[in-house]
């Protein structure tokens, strides 16, 4: 969800990009917003199945890191 | 009968209270059901299907049979318990569930039906006719099954939401849970110790056995009193923890004040808890399982446990001649204390022939079982089978007991599955089921006090390790540690009903029956025969159920497995879980500072969102509120309008990336935007779907005000939070909702300009403020905007002002309308009016319409990207032949048209699938003298002047209508810039 195609990327790039989701039992990275709050959208990992959340960050340093490294 | 110098209640206060019409004496401390044991009174209810006399079976929250109503009137509340509902001074009890009386019950006739209500019986007699069920099957069986009944009038009581924050969680205050409790706040930890009881201290004030040198009960009582003197403990009874669930959040009821008969003011009725806790420790003990036989539902006939209960808790006697029958030596417990406290125990009959019994001199049948009993409302004789035959015995009370179960509920509400422990012919708990949930004492399947006493240290002692905390020593006093000997024992062969589900009336035979169907899966086991379904959730039989069904498909428990276990634990009441949210406590509601004056001129308000805006302002001698609309439509065509538009979504962007987030959200252009103008915008969802459009300003290089509709504010709000962190984390842009900051009125009309100059500290005219154009204006000296927008087509303006001051500027821009011959318009108006101008709205872009479906395909600016605008390009969705926006008009001037009608061609027959398009809005247009609409038609612009069907089946609609292009006044659009 983050790492959004460019406007030629192409139908498949973008398929996957809007529908394609895994959904594994087990542990997983969803996007999550503060709605009722600062609406801080926050990249939640979560273990479907216990659904204990191990790790919880801003999106926004997410996003960060990933536009440094590339 | 009471028992003389037995029990806890106190014999100095008489409580009176009534049922079924009828005074009854009691005392403080009884529940229902023990009061009216003490009063000879055993037949308490009938049950669901075949109403047969049912009396107590249990002393707990597990209670399947005696089920009450509480209260009159409005106060009235069904399926109470009366095995966990106190007496008061007052209270009034009813049986449920039997006409014209729990006595004469005519609904017993189903009864000697049985042979035709048995496993599957809905589904097989009531499939055919379709149309007989809802004529006849389901109101007839409605009226005679069910159980009690709500009064069907509004809730008059109080309830509360609470919240509860500890480091440990203690559910149950037995022996194990006192213990766990001390234990973990002697060591100093904050604990909320939790127990659905009256009275702490759970099957110790059911025994007789002694804890250290004092009876348990006092024992109990002692621990209760050295906790509720600590700061670090929170002590909860009368409250039934409801549900586990993530993150250490508990649910929790707490019955406040259903033990007295204080109602309304501040004392809540109840208060449904969340507890959040950093640890927990399960202490919820175990309940008893009976032995089905036949006809094993008599008034009369109860758990051992419960009568041990009854006779050492609250003094009474469920009967004179009382005999005991079990399969373990728990059961003898009961037979020694009714011996001691003068009541006749006829027999002492265990199933196992080796069974070495203690401390009880009366008669002792081994090796034998019960397998029949007499009587009709009450318990008479119970038929005794052993080697040596058949024996009748005359007795009025028979205690059962077919073991122990450990409570294992809340330990499977996160996908735990219990696990079958062989030696106590039952299921234990999972470890780790729930995260930082400890599992102890008889729940875990530990079954003696002193097992119990030191598995509660053990519990609390973990528990501290846990949260870091060091434990100190917690000595466990001296109590009976007796092995739990037991042979299965789930039912006696016969031929009559053997019941399991006393509740629901499911009976051996049901669950072979299932089995022999081949419904084998516990779950198809149980939506078959109802096994467990009932608001008891079969706690005294699922269990049995389970062994029966093992046996009759040849396969082990383990195999066999239980059902899922879903909270709550036991029936919480609605009004608890939604406390505040009866009545205006639904839903916030949103006013605009016009709300008082709107209600004031009797405008009927509708709901948009959480926002309330007037229908319309009606006024003398209108008789309908078309007539109203008419008019408003009138002020807006030929004088000047006012209209509160405050409830638009306003988000105000700053920042030197402010273009570039307008040029990315919406598809045309902003960043080449004049400092002092508006536009209009298009934003689409990612999947090119249409999200929400409006109009935004540009106030400042930097600085940028967005106007959304009412119904989507929220979700572009979200929209534009999740562009700039997810997507745009590095543009310099800032924002933030000012909805509720401004007041804002649509000024509208040809009068618009006369009205405002007459208000504005500086006068405006066509050169200065333009259409299409905004800025700072100052009314009266107050700071305010001035946009020249137009959403009917007219001349017309908005003006925005801080909150504080729209109550006095909506007073003032009204008069000034009046006085020129207009006045205020309310939704139904303005629907009018931008219909007749081909205005969407969230009717036409309801979130399957795109861009080029709503004639704006060439919006998507080609200069830039956009959200949405690569799948917007999706051949599916540029399709020629999809439904796009027309206008609409009814051939004949009379002819009606309906929102939400489908369109079909002419000839063709009015079905689904011919359906070419639909009607998404109408409305009567004055300037017009018809109808007008806007819908959606299957390549509807290459159809201008021909002439379609509009069917509307629900309504029963049908008019020929002309398909026009959506602008019906004034096309060119002169009048807004005039
Ligand atoms: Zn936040």
């Amino acid at each position: 969800m983050l790492a959004r195609p460019g406007p030629d990327a192409g139908e498949v790039a973008w398929d996957n990009y809007l529908h394609l989701r895994d959904n594994p039992a087990g542990v997983t990275e969803e996007l999550w917003q503060h709605d009722g709050g600062c609406g801080s959208w926050l990249v939640v990992t979560r273990d479907t199945v216990s659904h204990v959340i191990s790790k919880v960050e801003m999106a926004a340093d997410v996003k960060r890191a990933m536009q440094a490294a590339s | 009968m009471r028992v003389a110098s037995k029990g806890l209640i106190d014999r100095s206060k008489p409580v009176h209270f009534s049922f079924d019409g009828r005074t009854y004496r009691g005392f403080a401390g009884d529940t229902v059901a023990s009061a009216l044991l003490a009063n000879g009174v055993t037949l308490m209810g009938r049950s669901f299907k075949y109403h047969r006399p049912r009396g107590v079976m249990t002393a707990g929250s597990e209670e399947p049979n005696a089920l009450i109503t509480t209260g009159t009137g409005a106060r009235r509340e069904p399926n109470v318990r009366a095995t966990v509902q106190e007496i008061y001074d007052g209270l009034v009890t009813r049986s449920q569930n039997a006409w014209p009386s729990l006595d004469v019950d005519v609904m017993a006739v189903n009864d000697l039906a049985a042979p035709f209500l048995g496993a599957g019986f809905y589904y097989k007699t009531f499939m055919w006719p379709k149309r007989f069920w809802e004529a006849i099957y389901e109101p007839v069986i409605r009226k005679t099954a069910g159980l009690g009944a709500l009064s069907g009038e509004s809730n008059p009581d109080t309830y509360e939401r609470a919240y509860a924050f500890c480091d440990l969680l203690v559910i149950g205050a037995g022996p194990t849970g006192l213990m766990a409790a001390l234990t973990a706040a002697r060591a100093g930890a904050d604990v909320i110790l939790v127990d659905e009881d009256s009275v702490m201290g759970g099957r110790l004030n059911a025994e007789s056995e002694a804890v250290g040198h004092q009876s348990g009960a006092l024992w109990a009582a002692g621990i209760v009193a050295e906790l509720a003197a600590m700061d670090n403990v929170r002590l909860m009874p009368r409250t039934t923890v409801t549900g586990a669930y993530d993150g250490g959040m508990f649910g929790a009821l707490e019955r406040v004040n259903q033990h007295t008969s204080k109602r309304g003011g501040g004392a809540p009725l109840e208060a449904f808890w969340r507890i959040s806790a950093k640890h927990s420790i399960l202490a919820a003990g175990a309940l008893e399982r009976p032995v089905a036989f036949q006809n094993n539902d008599r008034p009369g006939i109860m758990t051992a446990g419960a009568v041990r209960a009854y006779l050492n808790r609250w003094g009474v006697a469920p009967g004179r001649r009382v005999a005991v029958f079990g399969n373990n030596d728990d059961a003898h417990r009961t037979a020694r204390d009714l011996m001691a406290a003068g009541v006749h125990v006829v027999a002492l009959i265990d199933s196992r022939a080796e069974a070495e019994i203690e401390g009880f001199d009366g008669q002792v049948i081994t090796g034998a079982v019960v397998c029949n009993t007499g009587g009709r409302k009450a318990l008479e004789s119970i038929t005794v089978r052993s080697e040596a035959g058949e024996e009748a015995l005359q007795v009025d009370c028979l205690a059962v007991s077919g073991g122990w179960n450990p409570t294992v509920h809340l330990t499977c509400y996160m996908n735990g599955r219990p696990t079958w422990r062989e030696d106590i012919q039952s299921f234990v708990p999972p470890p780790g089921a729930i995260p930082n949930m400890t599992v102890a004492g008889a729940c875990n399947g530990v079954f003696s006090t002193h097992g119990c006493l030191s598995d509660g240290v053990d519990a609390g002692t973990a528990a501290l390790k846990a949260l870091g905390k060091k434990a100190v020593a917690v000595e466990v006093p001296v109590a009976e540690d007796a092995d739990y000997a037991l042979v299965p024992l789930w039912a006696v062969a016969g031929k009559g009903r053997a019941w399991l589900d006393f509740q629901n009336d499911v009976s051996v035979k049901d669950i072979k029956q299932a089995a022999v169907e081949n419904f084998r899966s516990v779950e198809h086991m149980k939506r078959y025969t109802t096994q467990g379904m009932a608001t008891d959730q079969g706690k005294n039989s699922n269990v049995a159920a389970l062994a029966i069904l093992a046996d009759a498909t040849g396969r082990g428990m383990p195999e066999t497995g239980t059902t899922t276990f879903r909270p709550p634990y036991s029936p919480v009441a609605i009004a608890a879980m939604g406390a505040g949210a009866q009545g205006h406590g639904f839903a916030p509601e949103r006013h605009t500072t016009s709300h008082k004056r709107t209600v004031e001129r009797g405008a009927p308000m509708i709901e948009a969102g959480l926002w309330y805006r007037p229908s319309y302002f009606p006024k003398a001698g209108e008789t309908t509120w078309r007539q109203s609309c008419d008019r408003e439509v009138g002020y807006v065509r030929k004088a000047v309008g006012v209209c509160d538009v405050s409830t638009l979504g306003k988000i105000d962007i700053q920042g030197p990336d402010a273009g570039k987030l307008l040029d990315f959200v919406y598809t045309n252009m902003f960043s080449t935007l004049k400092v002092g103008r508006v536009r209009y915008g298009l934003m689409l969802r990612e999947d090119g779907m249409v999200m929400d459009d409006g109009t935004t300003a540009r106030l400042g290089e930097h600085h940028f005000v967005m106007t959304t509709t009412t119904a989507a504010a929220g979700n572009v709000m979200r929209h534009l939070e999740f562009v700039t962190q997810c997507l745009h984390p590095e543009w310099a842009v800032s924002f933030t909702s000012v909805t509720e900051q401004w007041a804002q009125f649509a000024v509208a009309g040809p009068k618009a300009r006369e009205l405002l100059n007459g208000l504005l500290d500086k006068e405006i005219d066509n050169d200065n403020w333009p259409f299409m154009a905004c800025g700072d204006v100052s009314i009266g000296g107050v700071a305010g905007r001035l946009f020249r927008i137009s959403f009917s087509g007219e001349h017309a303006y908005e003006v925005a002002v801080p909150s504080r001051f729209g109550a006095a500027l909506f007073d003032e821009l009204v008069k000034r309308a009046e006085a020129l011959g207009g006045g205020p318009y309310g939704m139904e108006a303005l629907n009018v009016l931008r219909i007749e101008k081909g205005f969407i709205t969230h009717a036409e872009i309801e979130g399957r319409a795109t861009a080029s479906d709503v004639g704006m395909g060439r919006m998507i600016s080609v200069k830039k990207d956009c959200i949405g605008k690569a799948m917007a390009a999706r051949p599916g969705l540029v399709d020629a032949e999809r439904p796009q926006l027309i206008g609409l008009k009814p051939v004949s001037a009379e002819g009606e048209m309906t929102a939400g009608a489908h369109l079909f061609e002419r000839e063709a027959e009015a079905v689904r699938v011919n359906a070419k398009g639909h009607v998404s809005s109408v409305g009567y247009s004055p300037e017009l003298g018809r109808m007008i609409g806007l819908g959606f038609f299957a390549a509807g612009p290459t159809r201008m002047g021909e002439v379609v069907r509009l069917v509307d089946h629900l309504r029963g609609v049908e008019t020929e209508v002309e398909i026009c292009h959506p602008v019906f006044v004034d096309p060119e659009g002169e009048r807004a810039r005039g």
